[in-house]
């Protein structure tokens, strides 16, 4: 029997391959496709307390092997969330993360407190919606927002630390490519009690209209993502798995089991796909099918005697 | 994976493509089609030309990367096509015009279908295209303008629902021409929003409405005239 199972601060991954906040809504949608439960894990759509309309304007561009968005963090709100979705993430057989944002100290502790005590509630009820947080201090959209958070240490240990203080709650900190040191900022959240690590979120970019000599982007930069970026994120989860002791997440770019491969044998202890759903919806469901191959063919019998072989 | 059955051209940069087998779809719907393995990235968002039980029929305009490679397909190509997707339109009541700007026209042949005695006004920038099948497809009236603005033969008065289908200046125009006109129609917009997804997972595609954002991919494409916001 194959193992492909991690486990992240108590939480049961069944495998490794984990959906990206912002590529994967809250799963509904991709749920007519195949059965969510397949998965190892699932990180919603990226919240803030309030709900956000996001950015004006063209919100996606294609670059070589690559995907620009500016997409800004469009989100319902939590409040909207733990109403309107979480009842549906109750009946799901896979982790449940959320993705939590903000743009300001005060909306971050303010939105995991009420992500905090409203599954508290739950579970108090015999209930549970929500599994682990993983915050957001990277999303390289919203002006003076996740921006400025995700690329001085120093700057970001602060939300990390009041995150901390109001959750029990497993915390994973999603680090942003355009840290100024990235293995320092994922050691900082380790120091800080984050339960893991997940990297990386989009490298900021851009793409220039030049017969209308303007940025195509209202928000100037936008995100850039897909196997572009992959043997750059690879290279820095490699560097954070040596670096720190607690779980990495890897993401960047993976579009084929072969990719998962790399990743975990970076150091990875499950990894994230985002961009990829677009090219194939049913790509949870085939990746994992693919890495079941994989491990058949190269009598891997479980994900441990590979992972952080570099 | 689905077959070609046809691809030609129609008129410049324009392409009439049929893929075999039984597909469903409403009026309006679309698909997301790719003909390539990995890149680009994104599959691309067609909207229904026609459907029959033998295959289903879309119309585009060479406009990028994507579309030049649908160009390029042959009879017996290989093309997958997810969908239908969106909201198409409800069904029309009473007197109803279809107003097509440019590839904007695409949608509804389709439409004509199950409303064949709507009247369609075409409206082309160079070159007229699919005139003749359109003029075949309604006991309506046909009104083609090349070089002008077809809204400006359009009575708004004279239709209890109108639905329009054409770029973002025109779509404006016909929320304008709503307002200005005083008309009792109901009117329509269907948009063409940049997408990634397509099932209304990846908010890329998203519309200012009046009362909030909306995806084009699920809410939409159609929506009603006064609810959009253009920028």
């Amino acid at each position: 029997m194959m193992d492909m199972s991690c486990n992240i601060a108590g939480v049961h991954f069944k495998n490794p391959v984990v959906m990206a906040s912002g590529t994967f809504g809250f799963g509904k949608e991709y749920g007519n496709y195949y059965d969510l439960n397949l998965l190892g894990g699932i990180s919603g759509k990226g919240l803030t307390l309030h709900p956000k309309e996001g950015n004006s304007g063209i919100r996606v561009y294609e670059t070589a092997s690559g995907l620009l968005n500016s997409v800004g963090l469009e989100n319902p709100g939590i409040p909207m969330f733990l109403r309107e979705e979480c009842p549906r993430w109750e009946g799901l057989d896979t982790a449940r993360i959320v993705n939590l944002g903000g743009n300001t100290l005060q909306d971050y502790v303010d939105g995991a407190l009420m992500i905090e005590q409203d599954e508290a509630a739950r579970r108090r009820e015999g209930r549970s919606a929500i599994d682990m947080i993983e915050l957001n201090i990277s999303c390289p959209n919203v002006k003076a927002g996740g921006m400025a958070y995700g690329i001085k240490t120093e700057t970001a240990r602060e939300v990390v630390r009041e995150i901390r203080a109001v959750t029990s709650l497993p915390l994973v900190v999603k680090l942003s490519p355009n840290a100024e040191d990235i293995v320092g900022m994922a050691v900082m959240c380790e120091t800080e009690g984050a339960d893991g690590i997940s990297l990386v979120n989009t490298f900021s970019a851009m793409k220039i209209d030049i017969r209308n000599r303007r940025s195509v982007f209202d928000n100037l930069y936008a995100g850039l993502s897909g196997p572009a970026i992959k043997p750059i994120a690879l290279r820095m989860v490699h560097q954070v798995s040596r670096a720190v002791s607690i779980p990495v997440m890897g993401m960047g770019g993976i579009s084929s089991a072969e990719d998962i491969v790399e990743f975990i044998m970076a150091g990875a202890a499950v990894i994230q796909v985002g961009t990829f759903n677009f090219i194939n919806l049913r790509a949870g469901k085939e990746l994992i099918e693919g890495l079941e191959q994989f491990m058949m063919e190269q009598k891997v019998n479980s994900l441990d005697e590979i992972r952080g072989i570099l | 994976m689905s077959e070609v059955l046809a691809n030609e051209q129609v008129a410049e940069g324009v392409y009439r493509l049929a893929v075999a087998g039984q597909f469903a779809g409403t009026m309006g719907q679309f698909y997301m089609l790719r003909a390539w393995d990995r890149y680009p990235l994104l599959s691309r968002p067609l909207s229904i030309f026609n459907v029959t039980a033998e295959y289903v029929e879309f119309l585009y305009l060479v406009a990028g990367e994507g579309t030049e490679m649908f160009s390029k397909l042959r009879k017996g190509d290989s093309i997958s096509l997810e969908g239908p997707l969106g909201n198409g339109f409800s069904r029309p009541s009473g007197k109803t015009a279809f107003v097509g700007g440019g590839i904007g026209i695409a949608p509804f042949y389709y439409a004509l279908g199950q409303i064949p005695d709507a009247d369609v006004y075409l409206g082309f920038s160079r070159e007229a295209y699919m005139v003749d099948e359109f003029r075949a497809g309604t006991t309506g009236q046909v009104v083609v303008n090349v070089g002008g603005i077809i809204l400006d033969e359009v009575d708004f008065n004279a239709y209890d629902t109108i639905i329009a289908c054409g770029p973002h200046k025109m779509l404006e125009a016909v929320q304008r021409k709503q307002a200005d006109s005083g008309t009792k129609a109901e009117v329509y917009v269907s948009l063409e929003n940049r997408m990634a997804c397509g099932i209304g997972a990846c908010l890329v595609c998203s519309v200012q409405c009046r009362d909030g954002r909306k995806k084009a991919c699920a809410d939409g494409p159609v929506f009603r005239a006064e609810e959009v916001v253009f920028a």
